[in-house]
């Protein structure tokens, strides 16, 4: 059970406070509601250049990580498709620091010119290091944009292209930080040694007198049920046949995503999923193989994809995913392999749980969702899954006209 | 609103804190393997750790202890591979396996309240794995196909070649693997390993997390009694074999886009006067965020995502590091701005300000990396494996605290000329 105590300021940013008097350090955790599903599809990738940005100084502080330094503490940030994050962790002595520097980069960045244009080449590197110059990095370009033809998550974080990033103008940089950065659009999440009282203090003074902003709607347009499988079949200069499979699966909060989740670990986690054992141990069709999803808020891909062992075709590979899936579709799991999958989300959200910056950021998190206790019935939505359930979604996920299939063939 | 935004609210110097480590139980399983133990931490989690000397150090064949350590849960003569990963899932327990230089390591975690469960298993694993043929068949197949995708990577490769420049192809810090290697290994070798470092070899546990009464008892009843702890650890000595060339550019894939950048020099290990001492010189130089490489290279010049510098952890001899992926037409451009940061800490003395400001960010981290049973047993792990304790901590402390300028200064010139360095680039 993670406690916190949650209030919010008269111009709309709500603050969660989480005591834990066992660190000596404190966290502060920065949740912006804006993601890469935000975009405008002629500059993708701009939420995560924009993360790059708020480094490069604030209105009135030149640099972000000098003085966080001095005080002790690091930091860093991340972007996905549906969130900002921005957390901080520092000796909690120094905690007024923390505050000082969110608050003043909320209040407004100093939108320097130099800042944009170095950002840029770093994350243009940033996007050769991880796509361009690893053998498969455009896979997951290609499946997005088979998988989606309306919704945002049609390209990734990083952009669709470099150009869109190398186009990035400081107008646009202007305008997307003073729909999105407001405190009204945030959740400030304050946890470690700290008092709710003294959090509140401090959270009126620094971050009160920033401007509401106006509360940003979202409305994306969903994506429509797929009714035809999608086949992709790209060559490239790979050493191995690499088969990648996805299904669309439902949204973060229904019940739907839970049997997801379960489904993609008796597929494919750990060394006893059904995948693994039979296709990469039993069959040697594979020399390796994950099925997985990546826990999106909107709608989401439930995913299966490893290397062919050479000399398997593509199409023995597929029908062994294929004969895996109409298992479980077919019959129901064993209560022995529910209670493991159920086991070992219980042990994966305690070892979550370990770290302050890691229950800071899940708090945030869930507060986005709705409501942060959602945090602490996470578990039990688990427990409620039955085998009936697995049988029912599996068939709902796994239907052939839901399909998005990459054939990724090493040039001969 | 009177709210001064400018200036940095008054902090507390994290040099002025008295950093405290928390000391870890010892005791002795009847067969004296030591056990190292941190109770600590909210939740019920725990991590116990068996740490033998089956490192590569003691291999007499290339990858013959990697693969005896990823062998251990392919089979006893009890389970099966699938029936021991099935265990351990079933507990929602995790149990990996690690090949280093001089050790390899089973590690579990596991919600606490499991754990009288899973240590029988992980006893049988020590005691009795049976290597089977088929097993080491299709871990050498899949291997050999993992290891011809990791081939086309640049920073793969240079993290290979760096290492044989300073140590030479034959060290154990310096080898690694080819397609061939896996071809050669055979079943018997991997038994004899097994015998020799693992069912008869030394051994140490650690544990960490919330450590549950009788922990001790039940380790003493199921690993107390093994046939561990009956073999001496070989004392087997390598020598050096340096490259004679230091300048090397290699063009793995034509159409790269990015050159992966290694620069390294030897250096000695932490038993060494200057080896915590030069810690604090390479924060200023390239150890954080705030270095000066990341601060003139990614953030002033944009030629990288990240750029960093490390002393390399290994027990041994070691060596200085500098490590990043730059744009294929600014590699040549990034190599001289990181000699000329090297000139500047031997030519300059570091500002009163930026040096506070490293200390204080470096006592920080400390602090940070105290928390947390697993980080905590981590460290004394590192100084048990090294042959230090606690003291060595201490110092480690009270040095970023009073190390001065000057000093840093000497040991620029001492350990960053341009000379010594090895400088790699793979496209």
């Amino acid at each position: 059970m993670i406690q916190y105590n949650r209030f919010i300021l008269d111009n709309g940013l709500t603050v969660l406070v989480h005591e834990d008097n066992a660190t000596p350090m404190a966290v502060v955790n920065v949740l912006y509601d804006v993601g890469a599903r935000d975009e405008n599809p002629t500059k993708t990738g701009f939420a995560h250049l924009f993360e790059h940005l708020m480094f490069g100084g604030s209105v009135n502080i030149p640099d972000y990580d000098e003085p966080l330094q001095r005080s002790g503490g690091d930091n860093n940030a991340y972007t996905t498709h549906d969130l900002t994050n921005y957390y901080c962790q520092l000796p909690a002595q120094n905690i007024e620091t923390a505050f000082w520097l969110e608050s003043d980069r909320m209040l407004s960045l100093a939108f320097s010119e130099k800042s944009l244009t170095v950002q840029k080449k770093v994350v243009c590197e940033e996007f050769k290091e991880h796509y361009l110059n690893k053998p498969y990095g455009d896979v997951w370009h290609k499946m997005r944009e088979l998988a989606y033809t309306v919704h945002p998550y049609r390209w990734m974080t990083i952009g669709k292209e470099l150009s869109h990033v190398e186009n990035a103008h400081i107008d646009d940089v202007k305008a997307f930080f003073f729909k999105h950065y407001r405190p009204v659009n945030a959740i400030l999440v304050v946890a470690g040694n700290v008092k709710t009282v003294q959090v509140k203090q401090l959270a009126e003074k620094w971050f009160g007198p920033i401007e509401m902003g106006e509360k940003y709607i979202r409305s994306l347009t969903k994506e429509p049920l797929q009714q035809e499988a999608r086949k992709l079949t790209i060559e490239a200069a790979v050493p191995l046949d690499a088969f990648i499979k996805t299904w669309h699966m439902d949204a973060r909060l229904e019940k739907g995503y839970y049997a997801a989740d379960l489904l993609t670990e008796i597929l494919g986690g750990g060394g006893s999923s059904r995948l693994y054992q039979s296709l990469v141990k039993e069959q040697k069709l594979f020399s390796n193989l994950d099925c997985h999803h990546f826990g999106s808020i909107d709608a989401g891909l439930v995913t299966i994809e490893g290397k062919l062992v050479k000399g398997v075709s593509m199409e023995d590979a597929e029908q062994g995913v294929a004969a895996i899936i109409n298992a479980i579709q077919e019959e129901h799991v064993t209560e022995n392999e529910l209670t493991k999958v159920k086991n070992k989300t219980e042990s994966i959200i305690a070892f979550e749980d370990m770290s302050v910056m890691s229950r800071a950021s899940s708090l945030a998190m869930y507060e986005l969702l709705g409501d942060a206790n959602l945090m602490n019935t996470e578990l039990d939505k688990y427990q409620q899954i039955t085998s009936q359930d697995l049988q029912f979604y599996s068939k709902q996920i796994f239907r052939e006209s839901n399909s998005n299939t990459i054939y990724y063939q090493a040039k001969k | 609103m009177n709210l001064d935004r400018k200036t940095t609210p008054s902090i507390i110097d994290a040099v002025s804190f008295d950093l405290h480590l928390k000391k870890c139980d010892e005791y002795n399983l009847d067969n004296g393997i030591p056990v190292y133990s941190l109770n600590a931490g909210a939740q019920e989690v725990l991590l116990i750790e068996w740490v033998f000397y089956a490192g590569n150090w003691y291999e007499q064949k290339n990858i013959v202890a990697a693969t005896t350590n990823f062998m251990l849960k392919n089979g006893t003569s009890q389970k099966t591979a699938f029936g021991i990963n099935e265990y351990f899932e079933f507990y929602g327990a995790y149990l990996n396996r690690s090949c280093y230089n001089e050790t390899a390591t089973i590690t579990l975690h596991c919600l606490s309240k499991h754990v009288n469960e899973l240590l029988p298993v992980v006893a049988e694993i020590i005691a009795d794995s049976i290597f089977p043929e088929e097993e080491l068949n299709t871990y050498r197949k899949n291997q050999q196909q993992r290891l011809s995708v990791n081939l086309k990577k640049c920073d793969f490769i240079a993290n290979r070649l760096i290492d044989e420049y300073i140590y030479g192809i034959h060290h154990p810090y310096g080898k690694y693997t080819s397609t061939l290697d896996y071809d050669q290994l055979n079943r018997e070798e991997l038994v004899a390993f097994y015998q020799q470092f693992y069912q008869q070899g030394k051994c140490m546990i650690f544990t960490a997390g919330k450590v549950p009464s009788g922990l001790d008892k039940s380790l003493n009843e199921t690993f107390g009694h093994l046939p561990l702890q009956q073999r001496a650890i070989p004392t087997i000595q390598y020598h050096l074999h340096p490259a004679v060339e230091k300048k090397m550019h290699i063009i793995n894939d034509p159409n790269g886009v990015q050159g992966a950048i290694r620069m390294a020099r030897p250096f000695p290990n932490r038993h060494h006067p200057d080896y915590q001492k030069v810690q604090i010189l390479n924060n200023v130089y390239g150890g954080f965020f705030g270095s000066r490489l990341m601060s003139n290279i990614r953030e002033d010049k944009g030629y990288t995502y990240g750029i960093h510098s490390y002393i390399q952890n290994h027990i041994h001899e070691g060596a200085w590091m500098i490590s990043t992926e730059a744009g294929k037409d600014v590699c040549k451009a990034t190599i001289e701005e990181v000699y000329k940061e090297m000139d500047i800490l031997c030519n300059e003395p570091i500002e009163e300000e930026e040096l506070s400001l490293v200390k204080n960010y470096m006592i920080g981290s400390v602090l940070g990396d105290l928390d947390g049973p697993f980080q905590l047993i981590a460290r004394w792990k590192n100084y048990i494996l090294n042959g230090i304790d606690d003291q060595y901590f201490y110092k480690s402390v009270a040095l970023i605290k009073t190390t001065e300028s000057d000093e840093l200064q000497e040991l620029a010139k001492k350990y960053l000329n341009p000379n010594d360095f090895y400088e790699l680039t793979v496209i």
